[in-house]
């Protein structure tokens, strides 16, 4: 080739070249594979939705998700009623699973009164409250669903986690952690009170669940710390909700 | 191999077992202890690189005579890069579940040391039939190493292969753990990839004298 390829102005116009060549084709290919990965985005919430009712596929000790063919029906039939809670007003919808936590979130910030999405499920006669919240790991987002009963004691839920440490705080996504949550109380004598992710908890086995407590993981104590502030923070919003639901069953007004 | 001359299939079947990338070359170990805990991760790996390396060889024989040669790293990451995004787009369009535990190690391909040796050592000197041979050649003989140990550590450590329960339950005790046997945990943890990998490199050279340097 006769071209001298050593130039500095060769080198900067191909660096250019380059990068607009590479840059379109990526956007493209992002935007035609947009509609699939969103699809497969909204499967796997009413996945999480399910899982944090008992509606899974767990192994004696992995958590496993229904196949992503049941998820759309299982969604449709166990999930009674979904809610969205703004402010004083509580309306049906059928999207409330479509609503994105996060930007909720920075709404709240900006002075916008959030949309708070509640998912009301129904097995074996039993109502599952399941709340999707999210909050801050060590190093990224972390997020859950809680399936809680009319008294706001946990049922059921699911960690996720955007990039926590493996082996250390992305066990949150694991058996041994998330099912130690089911059965622990959120209120105490009519106040929230939330639950501590404990590092010196004298119930490693988990009995007493009016101990506000669960067993941290070793080694990820700022993702575990992360854990405790979100079900503080975000499940205390539901809690009008559930005081409103019993006054109703009681006939009373607050 | 009919269609191909006897130096070009030299390409492909060499780094399948005497200039091996993982067991001679010594590249591509870092990924090979990461995701070999389970024999499906094990094989979507060797898939993706395999694209990877096949494609990104072409691409970089390709434009080998207009690369400055003072940035041709960098141009050699961003052709990587690219195709490894497109890669976990793909696969978070058409493979979400598989996509959401690999998505770490396919970010991992980038920096992956087998395809930017590949690259320098190959691509840039030779024309591109001759370099997609060669990628496809490496990147099958790294996905055979990753196979290899991924099937053994799962096998030992869960008793599972891709999923299902090959030698029994281990909490039922049918099977073989009727008779005692019991799951190795520490195959599950990296260090034993690093072993296993060993053990193939001491079969090897002990079968092959000629591999082995002073």
């Amino acid at each position: 080739m006769g071209m001298n390829t050593d130039t500095n102005k060769y080198t900067i116009l191909f660096a250019i070249g380059m990068v607009i060549v590479v840059g379109s084709l990526l956007a493209f290919t992002a935007s035609s594979l947009a509609p699939n990965i969103d699809v497969n985005k909204r499967l796997e919430k009413q996945q999480n939705i399910l899982y944090a009712m008992g509606i899974n596929e767990n192994t004696s000790s992995s958590a496993k998700f229904v196949s992503t063919e049941k998820a759309p029906d299982l969604f449709k039939q166990y999930i009674v009623e979904q809610i969205i809670i703004q402010g004083g007003d509580i309306s049906s919808s059928e999207d409330a699973y479509l609503i994105d936590v996060k930007k909720q979130q920075a709404n709240s910030k900006a002075g916008i009164e959030r949309k708070l999405p509640l998912f009301v499920g129904e097995k074996e006669n039993e109502k599952f409250y399941i709340a999707p919240i999210r909050g801050k790991g060590l190093w990224d987002a972390i997020w859950a669903y809680v399936a809680m009963d009319e008294n706001m004691v946990i049922q059921g839920a699911y960690f996720d986690h955007k990039g926590e440490t493996p082996g250390l705080g992305a066990n949150i996504k694991e058996r041994f952690f998330m099912d130690d949550f089911i059965g622990e109380h959120l209120m105490e004598n009519g106040n929230f009170k939330g639950i501590t992710v404990s590092k010196s908890n004298a119930d490693p086995k988990n009995v007493d669940k009016m101990d506000y407590e669960v067993d941290a993981i070793a080694g990820a104590t700022i993702t575990g710390d992360g854990v405790a502030a979100m079900i503080k923070s975000e499940l205390k919003l539901y809690v009008p909700y559930f005081k409103s639901l019993k006054a109703k069953a009681y006939g009373t007004s607050l | 191999m009919g269609l191909l001359s006897k130096k070009d299939s030299k390409l492909i079947l060499d780094p399948l077992a005497d200039n091996n990338p993982i067991t001679i070359q010594v590249l591509g170990i870092c990924s090979a202890l990461a995701i070999t805990a389970q024999l499906k991760a094990s094989i979507v790996m060797s898939v993706s690189v395999l694209f990877v390396l096949g494609v990104g060889n072409v691409v970089i024989s390709l434009i080998r005579n207009i690369i400055p040669s003072k940035i041709r790293i960098i141009v050699q990451l961003t052709v990587v890069a690219a195709l490894v995004i497109i890669v976990d787009l793909v696969l978070k369009a058409f493979a979400y579940e598989l996509s959401k535990e690999l998505s770490v190690f396919v970010g991992l391909i980038i920096t992956n040391c087998i395809i930017m040796g590949r690259f320098e050592a190959f691509a840039l000197g030779n024309g591109p039939w001759r370099s997609f041979l060669d990628g496809i050649g490496n990147a099958a003989g790294y996905g055979f190493i990753l196979i290899l140990v991924g099937f053994f550590r799962e096998l030992l450590g869960s008793g599972t292969l891709m999923g299902f329960k090959v030698l029994g339950d281990p909490i039922e005790k049918t099977g073989i753990y009727a008779f005692g046997y019991e799951n190795n945990g520490f195959m599950l943890l990296s260090p034993m990839a690093l072993i296993v990998v060993g053990l193939i490199i001491w079969v090897q050279r002990s079968k092959n004298k000629a591999l082995i340097e002073d």
